[in-house]
């Protein structure tokens, strides 16, 4: 595999961060090589951030920032009215939207012409199945889906291992969020 | 085994696996994780470490000081205001021959206040007598912090590992760490000659010692550090022989056949060998010379690196403030002198603060490079690369 350059768009507080470490953890598991890094500037709930993440079956050199990414991953539709989550995506991207409108409606909205829109309702996952509005779990299993990168059950399980550790005593957290991300996996769609 | 570690995590993983005697610490950003997940380990008990949470850095490594007087193996961490802050004592440690170990996240130093990746805190400290290695990743700072212990106590001198603030510190990479149980194996324990609590064999330590004797025993320590490039060779061949990782004062990448290079330090050096092989493709001929010891400053591996070309183009994370270009690139002049025939130099001072630097950038220096080659003259010696208004 070549290397594959990820952005990630979000909101302080909604665990872009989380979910792009998330990511490159699962994929060290199958083998890969991986970078995953957040974008620090004067940060605060609710404001517009980023995460990256490189994945790559050779060693990773770079310690640069990623101004073309493969695959851009929005964890907040809001976001698409004052940030150009496009910026850098090639005529091949792929985008994967949190949203309840469809790919099409996105494409539209994003003015895209060939890029790839995958769309997911991550949020109303999140707030039925977690309770609150953290979508970033279940757009780790729409966004495994989509770039067609990792196998998924290998995923599953070393999610579940990192969350397990996270949370030692709240077992309810760790499988609402597996149940989560199994959901935006299957309800996933262009 | 192989894992995912932030360059912090990988930093305070090597912490857990040395198990110091002391650690005394202060939080700072970027390298607050450093400590903060060793204070879990300290909770948790999977160390053994006496943790003195200080308050303020100065503190810190005072206590640090302390503690390895009394023969114990001592580690911290800090970063930019921290560092500097403990300025006054860093050269006590040395003048006092005090192998400890500082996990140096590189942060500006203010102002204006800034938390992002520069080099001007550690190299605000060259002078204080510390060893001081730069690392280009996650792995390397881990390797590295591992070896480090090792050869401050050889060479009982202090020393620190640095990072790339943010870029290292924060950014997860896949690390292979080294087996708990080898760490001890490889490190031995710390066989202090005196030790301040042995009431048997009582010692001064810190006297004063003026215009009689002071100069003698300056002159010691400067010898010491006579003696370091050698045992840095051998723990990293050790290191190299029992894990398989090597690692050398001077890394050089793609250098055999170059006619243009360029020196670099820290994470920069990966970016450089991408724009290598990019051009490489290309059919050009470049290559990158990564400075990963940076005191003593490895002149006999610098001067064999940087001979192979014609011409060379420094790049510092810093300034020195003396109208005379960054750090390395005064050194680089300086052992050059006595040659015969040395590359045209060329200074780019570049990602102050944090600033990105691109492999396109980069490509676009070496491009500048060739020009160089092919005029035979500099028009500049040194560059602001990158920044407004240049």
């Amino acid at each position: 595999m070549a290397l594959l350059e990820i952005r990630w768009h979000g909101r302080g507080g909604q665990g872009a961060k989380t979910a792009a470490l998330l990511f490159a953890d699962a994929a060290v598991e199958t083998g890969k090589y991986i970078q995953a890094f957040p974008e620090y500037g004067p940060e605060r709930m609710g404001a517009p951030v980023f995460a990256f993440n490189r994945i790559s079956d050779e060693p990773i050199l770079q310690h640069c920032g990623i101004k073309e990414p493969n695959i851009v991953v929005v964890l907040d539709p809001t976001l698409m009215e004052t940030v150009d989550v496009t910026d850098g995506l090639p005529p091949d991207g792929v985008i994967l939207v949190n949203t309840q409108k469809s790919a099409s409606e996105i494409k539209k909205q994003l003015k895209l012409t060939s890029q790839n829109v995958y769309v997911v309702d991550a949020s109303k996952i999140a707030n039925e199945i977690l309770k609150r509005n953290l979508p970033n779990t279940p757009m780790l299993g729409a966004l495994i889906k989509v770039s067609k990168l990792l196998d998924f059950n290998a995923m599953l399980g070393s999610v579940k291992l990192r969350l397990e550790h996270k949370f030692p005593n709240r077992p309810e957290v760790v499988e609402g969020n597996m149940k989560a991300i199994k959901r935006a996996y299957e309800e996933a769609k262009a | 085994m192989i894992v995912a570690r932030t360059g912090n995590e990988a930093m305070a993983e090597a912490m857990r696996q040395i198990n110091p005697d002391v650690v005394a610490a202060y939080p700072i950003t970027p390298a607050t994780e450093v400590v903060q997940l060793f204070s879990t380990f300290v909770h948790d008990g999977t160390v053994s470490t006496q943790f003195v949470p200080a308050e303020s850095e100065h503190s810190a490594i005072s206590a640090c000081v302390g503690a390895s007087s009394a023969g114990a193996r001592v580690m911290t961490s800090t970063s930019s205001q921290g560092l500097a802050l403990m300025h006054e004592i860093l050269f006590i440690a040395a003048g006092l021959r005090l192998p400890i170990v500082i996990c140096l996240v590189n942060r500006s130093l203010s102002s204006p206040i800034n938390i992002h990746c520069d080099h001007s805190d550690s190299l605000a400290s060259r002078d204080s007598g510390w060893i001081q290695i730069f690392t280009e990743n996650t792995q390397e700072a881990y390797d590295t912090t591992l070896m480090a212990v090792k050869i401050a106590e050889k060479a009982l001198l202090p020393a620190m590992v640095t990072t790339d603030g943010f870029i290292i510190s924060h950014g997860m990479e896949r690390v292979e760490l080294v087996g708990d149980a080898e760490v001890p194996k490889f490190l031995g324990e710390r066989k202090a000659k005196t030790s301040l609590l042995d009431v048997d064999n009582p010692i001064t330590l810190g006297a004063l010692d003026l215009q009689d004797y002071f100069f003698e025993h300056k002159r010691s320590e400067i010898d010491a550090m006579n003696h370091v490039l050698p045992i840095i060779d051998e723990v990293q061949k050790e290191f190299g022989k029992k894990f398989g990782r090597n690692y050398n004062t001077v890394d050089e990448y793609k250098m055999d056949d170059a006619e243009v290079a360029i020196l670099a330090m820290g994470s920069t050096g990966g970016t450089g060998k991408v724009a290598v092989d990019r051009l490489r493709e290309q059919g050009k001929k470049v290559g990158l010379i990564r400075c990963r010891v940076y005191r003593p400053f490895p002149k006999g591996a610098m001067l064999k690196a940087v001979s192979k070309v014609k011409v060379l183009g420094i790049m510092d994370r810093a300034d020195t403030m003396s109208t005379l270009g960054g750090h390395l690139y005064n050194e680089c002049r300086s052992i050059l002198y006595d040659s015969e025939e040395r590359p045209i130099m060329k200074n780019y001072i570049y990602g102050l603060g944090g600033r990105d630097i691109s492999i396109e950038e980069i490509e676009d220096i070496y491009a500048e490079l060739f020009n160089i080659q092919k005029s035979g003259e500099v028009d500049k010696e040194i560059v602001y690369y990158g920044v407004r208004g240049e």
